[in-house]
């Protein structure tokens, strides 16, 4: 596979966090690593036991396989395989997968010498999930609060789970967490529709700079946060999302059994008017 | 400009012990306990605290039952006048169950004298008398007619009354809130204890449990072709839905899966109680007390001049069962059936859904979908 002119440059040995130069080496394009093999180890397994929990379940529907968590009755034990094992083991392979490709994140950040912004933000997403499936099944006392690997199944346990508060949307941290995503895609399809404006100009002009995109948003909203500031801006507003999301769901159940709404009745009963 | 600069810096500490007592003040704590309803991994589950379970528990405590009563041949109207419903009781069984009552209604310091003019107890100049009486009817008719809500279990005075001469948790109808709003006056939006102080519309219970508007309002076909019940009476449902969770302190799984609310193939055998229960109260507000009107003071009476009426809060308490299932009727045979002459003031309508129902054909069935839901068990097990 041919090497673009510049890419030489970039593959550097070293700075690997694990195994030396034992799997410094490429394939194609794809940078390898000790823990490109974990990902492709704990992602393959995964993915199989996932078609094997299929092969055993009562349908091949897409929408309809479902690989459910145990009973709550099996607590923080091992579940047989068929009785939600299965869903454990593929759980630890999800861990394993997402972890390992955080890390390989690192490793080629290391290569090209710099910060560690894109496997930072990549582990919250990572918390996220982590949440979900082992921190708070973990406080609850029961794998079974997990959430179920299935496309309908996992939207079933959300509904019931948000039901199991009476009202989810007075959950605090859910309302950040929604307004966080709303925003951030606000910010992007603002961001993207700017760059895709000026980078494709009408025809016989050339493409803009970046003071005319700092100019378009001045004129627009009276600001502009600016080339560099968007990404950062960006990058807060995705990973406050994330990360709240993370707080509702863990807040719901160990920190709170009764409705969202009346967790807000501190708000009602402040001494300035109760 | 320095961004480090913060410039209110000392504020800071005071944020954040702000911020922590609200963390700790506006949280419970684990562990939790957990009860499983439905087929793993789709949440039909109970979270609970013990903390607050026993709390609970603590509050819903049933009286220990008097000392069975001598058995004599003498019925009471041998010996008392006016004896409308309880005249053929025996004698010590009724003197027992008028102790029992005054025990769980009108106990010390108000005793016999809070219904009965001692000088004449036969006399019922007193309305506090002829409500205990319809009361005591009403009592009768629940056990009698409405097993499919109380069970074997039952209701008796004290189920309600628990040592109060007007139920602690009894409703009117509530005309909002009394300040001028330059808003229109729209039912909804003042977190209302009614509804688990959400701001749905505050005052579900009139509508819902003295008239007997319909419930459900989801459409059977995919667009909602002139079906009458769009996104308002959604939120009337929802009132009442929260009402219900609430007063019995379980969340919408309870009866419920949501990913279909509406249907009673996938809904717990617990949503076919609570379809009685709601007609069961209805029975009561309409039948029993709406009747007594006339004779209550206005301190008994709501701002509109309604009777205080009975919800699911009124016998519930917060569980799920009342006094957590504590079988206190059988101690008292005397309200488990309906006795006396003019014992039946109106017929129970346990079997047929109120004629206005929308979507009889769904509700009036719940015993033929609880079939449906045992062939569909072993696929998922609803309870």
């Amino acid at each position: 596979m041919a090497m673009l002119s510049f890419e030489r440059k970039y593959r550097v040995r070293g700075g690997t966090l694990i195994g030396g130069d034992l799997f410094d080496f490429w394939v194609g394009p794809f940078y390898v690593g000790f823990f490109g093999i974990t990902t492709i180890f704990f992602a393959t397994l995964g993915t199989l036991l996932i078609i094997y929990g299929a092969a055993i379940g009562p349908t091949w529907n897409i929408w309809q396989i479902n690989i459910a968590p145990p009973d709550l009755s099996y607590g923080l034990g091992l579940a047989p395989l068929k009785e939600g094992g299965l869903w454990q083991v593929i759980t630890i392979c999800a861990i394993g997968a997402f972890v390992s490709w955080a890390l390989r994140q690192a490793e080629i950040a290391r290569k090209l010498g710099m910060g560690y912004h894109v496997p930072v933000a990549f582990s919250v997403a990572v918390f996220a999930y982590v949440t979900l499936v082992v921190i708070r099944p973990v406080l609850l006392g029961a794998w079974g609060h997990g959430f179920p690997y299935g496309i309908l199944s996992h939207l079933d346990w959300v509904s019931n789970v948000g039901y199991q508060f009476l009202h989810f949307h007075y959950n605090p941290a859910h309302m950040l967490a929604i307004t966080f995503f709303f925003t951030t895609t606000l910010a992007l399809s603002m961001h993207g529709s700017l760059i895709l404006s000026v980078t494709n100009p009408r025809k016989g002009e050339p493409v803009k700079t970046a003071e005319h995109e700092n100019t378009f948003f001045r004129d627009d909203v009276g600001y502009s946060i600016g080339a560099l500031g968007i990404h950062r801006l960006g990058l807060f507003l995705a990973l406050s999302a994330g990360f709240w999301s993370a707080v509702c769901i863990v807040i719901s159940g160990p920190f709170w059994t009764r409705g969202w709404p009346e967790w807000w009745n501190w708000w009602l009963n402040l001494p300035i008017w109760a | 400009m320095s961004t480090k600069s913060f410039a209110h810096r000392r504020l800071l500490p005071v944020l954040a012990g702000g911020l922590a007592v609200l963390a700790v003040t506006g949280c419970e704590r684990p562990p939790m306990d957990a009860q499983q309803t439905g087929f793993r991994g789709v949440a039909l589950e109970q979270v609970t605290n013990p903390r607050i379970q026993a709390r609970l528990a603590a509050a819903n405590v049933a009286p220990d039952p008097l000392p069975p009563a001598a058995p004599v041949p003498t019925p009471a109207s041998a010996v008392y006048q006016n004896l409308q419903i309880l005249g053929d009781l025996p004698l010590t069984e009724f003197t027992r169950l008028m102790a029992a009552i005054t025990a769980w209604v009108a106990p010390a310091p108000d005793d016999c004298s809070y219904c009965h003019n001692l000088e004449n107890m036969a006399s019922d100049e007193k309305y506090t008398k002829v409500v205990a009486r319809s009361m005591l009817q009403l009592t009768q008719h629940s056990n009698e007619a409405w097993k499919s809500h109380v069970a074997e279990t039952g209701v008796t005075c004290y189920t309600c009354h628990r040592g109060n001469a007007v139920p602690q948790y009894v409703w009117t109808t509530d005309p909002g809130p009394a300040q001028p709003s330059r808003f229109v006056a729209t039912g909804q939006n003042i977190a209302s204890p009614t509804v688990a102080y959400a701001s749905l519309p505050f005052d579900p219970l009139t509508r819902f449990l003295d008239d007997d508007h319909p419930i459900s309002v989801v459409s059977e076909t995919a667009l909602p072709e002139g079906y009458g019940q769009d996104i308002k009476h959604a939120e009337w449902t929802y009132g009442l839905m929260m009402h219900i969770s609430d007063s019995l302190g379980v969340n919408c799984t309870y009866c419920h899966n949501s990913r279909s609310f509406y249907a009673w193939d996938q809904s717990s055998t617990a949503r076919f109680t609570a379809w009685y229960a709601i007609r069961h109260v209805r029975d009561i507000n309409r039948n029993y007390i709406w009747p007594l009107n006339d004779i209550l003071p206005d301190s008994r009476k709501g701002p509109l001049g309604d009777p205080k009426r009975v919800a699911c809060v009124t016998c519930h308490q917060g569980v799920n069962k009342p006094l957590l299932g504590a079988p206190m009727l059988k101690d008292y045979p005397a309200l488990a059936t309906v006795t006396g002459a003019k014992a039946e003031p109106a017929p129970a309508a346990t079997d047929a859904p109120p004629a206005a129902m929308i979507r009889t054909e769904v509700e009036a069935a719940p015993t033929a979908a609880a079939k449906v839901s045992e062939q569909a068990a072993p696929q998922q097990p609803v309870m």
